[in-house]
């Protein structure tokens, strides 16, 4: 017999993993009907990892995460599934637990530091309201520790800086301060929603080497949402390319840049140009726009905007919506494509023209 | 800040100077004939008349003029009414041509109750209005957040003088439960002089404050949207301090904007206040004035009010600058 008298938060995650997402589900209603903006997400992550969240704007990667956060508690989302961290369903847990759970155990950093820091506290003020929500200190103790964050994350003076407003602040500093926000109680998971989306191009690489740099020191676990392939191929452990709402392929992040198996994935790939360095590749950007979320035709949400339907038997793609299967390439690497031999596919047509010097013949 | 701080500065003496050189054009070109006025024609011969003229220097050049006014504000002056001559001490905004005494002492101590009326009215209006409109942003969409709108909409459409009247009949003159009149100095007995203006205060703030409820619920129902709320629940906060502290915060600001617009109306519109519950104020001087075309007692309210309002807006400015350190740190 199993131990029932075990608390939910002693029981482990069923596959063991330290963030488990089963068969999320977030729905809004609307006076247009119901938007399905995530739609059956499933995903795992270890401590000290990093998942890499892809997809165009408006494919659902912001409502997924803020889920995690609980940040959809008390609107008109509805919600289903399970969020399993270190075993504990964060949506069945009450409303005050949740509080208490964010930014103690999951912190977010979003895409614009500006707009999300307040512009009429100091940096230090809203830093050491992180510290003393969650840690019985005092105001002296809690300056102490965010002007500690603050050097640990390279703002230089940090003593002095610490009394700024973020306007004295520049794109880059005020990322570094929300990175500080968000690490200065020491969270098990990390979310950085496009955290260099805003900012300039050699300010971006400094942000991700700190972000790598803090995660081997305080073994978070992190998800780095974008929509930068660029991004993911220096950052993630495994990644999740979303289309719609759900997950169109997923596994590990070097399976799913060189060996790629649903042609939305290509697309991504032919629209970043430095993935590669190589100068012959052409960038093609992905025809079209991402569906409505609202009432989704039943074939495949990429159909209208896919170039590979006719290697597919009769209209599939149009009346059947693909299960996330097995790709070829074998592991743990899942694809949703009707496509048989989207290994060969990538290959002979796709490669070719994305990174022509990788070709051997 | 120190440059903001110069730039207001400037600009409320640039909005004086044009408003004075108004009041004393007003004087000489406006509609009314100061001779006739100090003294109407059956009594006066049409060649008095024109000897007043000549004693006022009502030909002389406007700069003339308006240097003669000011001049007698700082130091005082003689002004001569045909054969007699009166010493109006300064600060001299004149004699009134009925009363004929030094206007500043006809009006001085009436600036006290028009400025505790507005105060107290502001006061009250915010006291009122702000909690109620936090309230309804927190529960917006919900049948409280309806009822809340559907109420500061009826109160609206009242129109205020009738809402001062109704109170002062109804809670004053009939049940006695609030003094009928009784304005007393502050300086007097602070108690007894918020007593008094205790009736009008609520009447005047209840009134005013639906379009604070209905601001205020809009300002903070924008200031939820805004990221820096979203960073603020990312922490982990309460959401009392989320409401508390964020976002009342950023919606603080635009509620203090449009106060420092409203607040010279509410001093101008104090008149009617004054009437119905015989507060010794401003407007009721201004009031009479103009029905017996009083022109020096019209000229110096009018300046003296504008002086008011020109320093709450400065003040208001002022404030603003402290509350947003975008403004203050430049
Ligand atoms: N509160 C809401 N009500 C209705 N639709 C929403 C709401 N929030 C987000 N959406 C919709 O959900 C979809 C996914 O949004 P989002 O997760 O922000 O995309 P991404 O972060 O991938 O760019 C969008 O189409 C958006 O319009
Ligand atoms: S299922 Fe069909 S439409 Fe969808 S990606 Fe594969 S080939 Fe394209
Ligand atoms: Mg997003």
């Amino acid at each position: 017999m199993t131990d029932l008298s075990k608390t939910p938060e002693a029981t482990p995650a069923k596959g063991g993993a330290f963030l488990s997402v089963r068969d999320l589900k977030v729905h809004f209603t609307t006076s247009d009907g119901i938007v399905k903006a995530t739609d059956g997400l499933s995903f795992d992550l270890e401590r000290g990892k990093t998942l890499g969240i892809v997809g165009e704007s408006g494919s659902g990667k912001s409502v997924s995460s803020s889920a995690i956060m609980g940040l959809h508690r008390g609107t008109n989302a509805m919600l289903s599934g399970e969020i399993l961290l270190d075993g504990v369903d964060l949506l069945k847990v009450s409303n005050e637990d949740m509080r208490k759970r964010r930014g103690r155990d999951v912190a977010m950093i979003f895409q614009d530091p500006l707009s999300a820091m307040h512009p009429y506290y100091t940096v230090g003020n809203q830093i050491m309201e992180a510290y003393q929500v969650h840690n019985d200190v005092t105001k002296r103790e809690a300056r102490k520790r965010a002007i500690e964050m603050l050097d640990r994350v390279g703002i230089p003076q940090p003593d002095r800086r610490v009394d700024d407003y973020p306007h004295q602040f520049s794109g880059g500093m005020r990322q570094r301060a929300m990175i500080a926000m968000g690490l200065i109680n020491n969270p098990s998971l990390l979310i950085a929603d496009e955290p260099t989306t805003a900012l300039d191009v050699t300010v971006q690489a400094q942000i991700l080497d700190l972000l790598q740099d803090l995660q081997r020191d305080f073994d978070a676990a992190i998800i780095i949402i974008t929509h930068d392939l660029g991004v993911v191929a220096e950052m993630a452990d495994d990644v999740l390319v979303m289309y719609a709402g759900r997950a169109v392929e997923y596994g590990p992040g070097k399976e799913i840049l060189t060996n790629p198996e649903m042609p939305y994935t290509w697309g991504l790939l032919s629209s970043v140009p430095d993935l590669t360095a190589s100068t012959e590749a052409k960038l093609i950007p992905i025809r079209g726009n991402p569906p409505s979320l609202l009432n989704p035709p039943p074939g495949c949400p990429f159909e209208p905007r896919c170039d590979h339907t006719a290697k597919v038997g009769g209209d599939l793609c149009r009346t059947t919506l693909p299960d996330l299967t097995p790709a070829n390439s074998g592991g743990s690497h899942v694809k949703r494509c009707h496509i048989k031999n989207a290994d060969e596919v990538y290959e002979a047509e796709i490669l070719p023209e994305i990174a022509p010097d990788l070709v051997e013949d | 800040m120190i440059g903001f701080v110069i730039r207001r500065l400037i600009s409320a003496v640039l909005v004086l100077f044009v408003i004075s050189v108004a009041v004393v054009a007003l004087f000489t070109y406006g509609p009314s004939d100061p001779a006739q006025a100090m003294c109407p024609e059956p009594k006066c011969t049409a060649e008095r008349q024109d000897a007043i003229r000549d004693a006022l220097n009502l030909d002389a050049p406007i700069q003339v003029q308006y240097a003669e006014y000011m001049s007698g504000i700082v130091n005082g002056r003689q002004i001569a009414f045909g054969s007699e001559a009166y010493d109006c001490d300064a600060p001299c905004f004149g004699v009134s041509f009925i009363y004929r005494v030094n206007v500043w002492d006809d009006i001085k101590d009436r600036i006290g109750p028009t400025v505790s009326v507005a105060v107290g009215a502001g006061a009250t209006i915010l006291l009122i209005g702000v909690p109620i409109g936090m309230f309804a942003a927190r529960r917006r969409g919900s049948a409280a957040d309806k009822a809340v709108i559907g109420a500061t909409l009826v109160i609206e459409s009242i129109p205020y003088y009738l809402f001062v009247l109704l109170a002062f009949l109804y809670l004053a003159a009939g049940a006695g439960i609030f003094p009928q009149e009784g304005y007393h100095p502050l300086t007097d007995s602070p108690l007894k002089w918020a007593w008094g203006l205790l009736l009008p205060w609520l009447a005047l703030g209840l009134v005013n404050s639906s379009k604070y409820a209905r601001f205020t619920r809009g300002s903070m129902i924008e200031a939820f949207n805004q990221d820096y709320v979203r960073t603020a629940r990312s922490k982990g906060l309460a959401e009392s301090r989320i409401v508390n502290k964020h976002a009342l915060r950023a919606a603080v600001v635009p509620i203090v904007t449009i106060f420092g617009i409203d607040f010279g109306s509410l001093l101008t519109g104090t008149i009617f206040t004054e009437l119905i519950f015989g507060i010794p104020g401003l407007g009721l001087r201004a009031l009479n004035a103009v029905g017996q075309s009083d022109l020096p007692v019209i000229e110096a309210t009018t300046l003296i009010s504008a002086l008011i309002i020109v320093i709450t807006n400065l003040l208001v400015d002022l404030f603003y600058s402290v509350l947003d350190p975008r403004v203050r740190l430049g």
